[in-house]
């Protein structure tokens, strides 16, 4: 069943940071189980700046393609290139080896807690 | 699209529902996508069995003293060739020669025969074939209500449906066949828990594997007994996610991506399966709809052809991209096809996909790109099917 660790936060986009510095930004794992397995992961560069809300990539399941997008403002400090090599570790494990990219945080859009975001995902 | 219209479910639909399946319509049904994982669900398929719910699947059931003659009429096969317990691969097309659908026929008892029609084509198969029969004794009769069509496939099936509780041989209907000499492309009637149930060494995976019809209020016993038989053979059930991209490494065709209204079977590469010969016992040419049309386009080269596509890098082209001559650096070119299927193939470990191209870029080795989304990605053409399995 759906899993949501309190320590993280979450946007609608089904994305979750975590609070260290620089944030670390993965998937839910109802985006992972609503994609299906992911194959392909297109993420931004490192020093690319990005704002929140904005797309930032995208994560290509079996079945289809999705937009990645930023939870926040600022600047790409690193990408997870063991997932870009290995994808399916997003499905396997996306609160943790399969984080996606951090980002340097200057401003952040809308965000969620767990609590909230488990209502908003009826769960 | 029309208006929204409840999706239709199958007798097995608790079962999937039970089993944690997540349910896509397809076709105007509700059916399983996936149960755990799509990769995980076509390996099974590749390396041991699947188990799959096609209960949705249009059949058709012709009789009477001319079923033969007017499925020569009303397809472009060759079917009153079918041997009895036969089944063959076949498409109904309009008369300007265009697929209206791909069937598969099977003749499942002297003079009897079942189209099997893709679900969203259904419907309009079974009129075409009602208009069709004007001046035929025949009785068509759809009998996809009260049946379910499990599949099983993979290397182990055989082996599964040996050990699956209840199912057993029967002479007095099986048609002359015993079950370990059912060859592939034929059927034979075998009982389940006393009922009569058709069983075809048929599929639409690449891999040996048959198809069960079997009577609505047996299908949940049937489905249980099935999983239960191949838990050592390391069987699981199997959704459509899987199933398409069975297909597509088999180089098989999905109605409405490869073929359609507006595109004949030859450019489709499938012009084996008009029957432009078919003559009757007095050696007359057997006329049937969308003859002219068809011979005229075997005839004349075509504008477009259907082509394999592997790709060099790893990103999947997908439906309706388009196929374009490879340009400086990652711009893509000019506009040469579209692809009709693509997915990454979870057996050869790359991407893969069908295409129509222009005749001029069709040839094996052709590097060519696929433009997804704005950035050009090299593939290459490549022979058809992707995947075959191995043979023993």
């Amino acid at each position: 069943m759906a899993d949501f660790p309190e320590n993280l936060k979450y946007t609608t986009e089904h994305e979750w940071l975590d609070g260290s510095t620089p944030a670390v930004i993965g998937v839910t794992d109802v985006a992972a189980e609503a994609l299906g397995d992911v194959v392909y992961l297109e993420l931004p560069e490192v020093g690319a700046q990005v704002e929140a809300g904005a797309v930032v990539g995208e994560i290509e399941s079996t079945k289809s393609v999705s937009e990645l997008y930023s939870p926040v403002s600022g600047t790409v400090a690193e990408v997870n290139t063991e997932a870009v090599d290995n994808p399916e570790i997003v499905n396997e494990d996306p609160y943790g080896k399969g984080w996606l990219f951090k980002v340097e945080v200057t401003g952040t859009g809308e965000l969620l807690s767990a609590a909230e975001y488990a209502a908003h995902t009826g769960n | 699209m029309g208006p929204a219209v409840t999706d239709k479910t199958t007798p097995l639909h608790d079962e999937h529902v039970a089993l944690g399946a997540s349910m896509t319509p397809f076709g105007g049904w509700l059916m399983p996508l996936r149960y755990t994982s799509d990769l995980a669900e076509h390996r099974a398929v590749r390396g041991t069995a699947g188990l799959f719910d096609l209960s949705h699947m249009g059949n058709i059931e012709v009789t009477g003293p001319d079923a033969a003659a007017f499925l020569d009429h009303a397809l472009v096969g060759w079917i009153s060739k079918v041997r009895e317990m036969g089944a063959r691969y076949s498409m109904i097309c309009a008369e300007d020669g265009s697929v209206l659908d791909d069937l598969i026929v099977y003749h499942k008892a002297p003079g009897v025969y079942s189209v099997v029609a893709n679900a969203a084509n259904a419907t309009l198969v079974l009129g075409e074939l009602e208009q069709r029969a004007a001046g035929f004794d025949v009785v068509l009769k759809d009998v996809q209500p009260g049946q379910a069509l499990i599949a099983v496939q993979g290397p182990r099936a055989a082996e599964i449906l040996r050990a699956t509780a209840c199912l057993e041989e029967d002479a007095e209907i099986s048609g002359g066949t015993a079950f370990a000499d059912l060859r592939y492309y034929a059927c034979m009637g075998m009982r389940f828990e006393g009922e009569q149930v058709l069983v075809g060494r048929t599929g639409y995976t690449g891999e040996d594997g048959f198809e069960i019809w079997v009577p609505a209020e047996r299908a949940v016993s049937l489905w249980r007994a099935l999983l239960a038989a191949g838990e050592p053979f390391d069987l699981v059930p199997a959704g459509l996610s899987a199933r398409d991209s069975l297909r597509l490494e088999a180089g098989m065709p999905l109605y409405g991506h490869e073929l359609d209204t507006t595109t004949t079977p030859f450019e489709a590469g499938l012009g084996r399966v008009v029957r432009l010969d078919k003559v009757s016992d007095d050696g007359a040419p057997i006329p049937f709809v969308g003859r002219d049309a068809l011979a005229a386009r075997k005839a004349s080269p075509p504008a477009r052809v259907l082509v394999g596509l592997r790709g060099e890098g790893r990103r999947p082209a997908r439906a309706d991209y388009p196929v374009v001559l490879r340009g400086e650096g990652s711009e893509p070119g000019a506009t040469v096809g579209t692809v009709t299927s693509g997915a990454p193939s979870p057996t050869l470990g790359y991407p893969i996909a069908l295409a129509y191209v222009t005749p001029e870029v069709s040839a094996e080795g052709t590097e060519l790109a696929v433009d997804v989304r704005g950035r050009a990605e090299p593939f290459v053409v490549v022979p058809v099917p992707f995947y075959r399995r191995p043979q023993n």
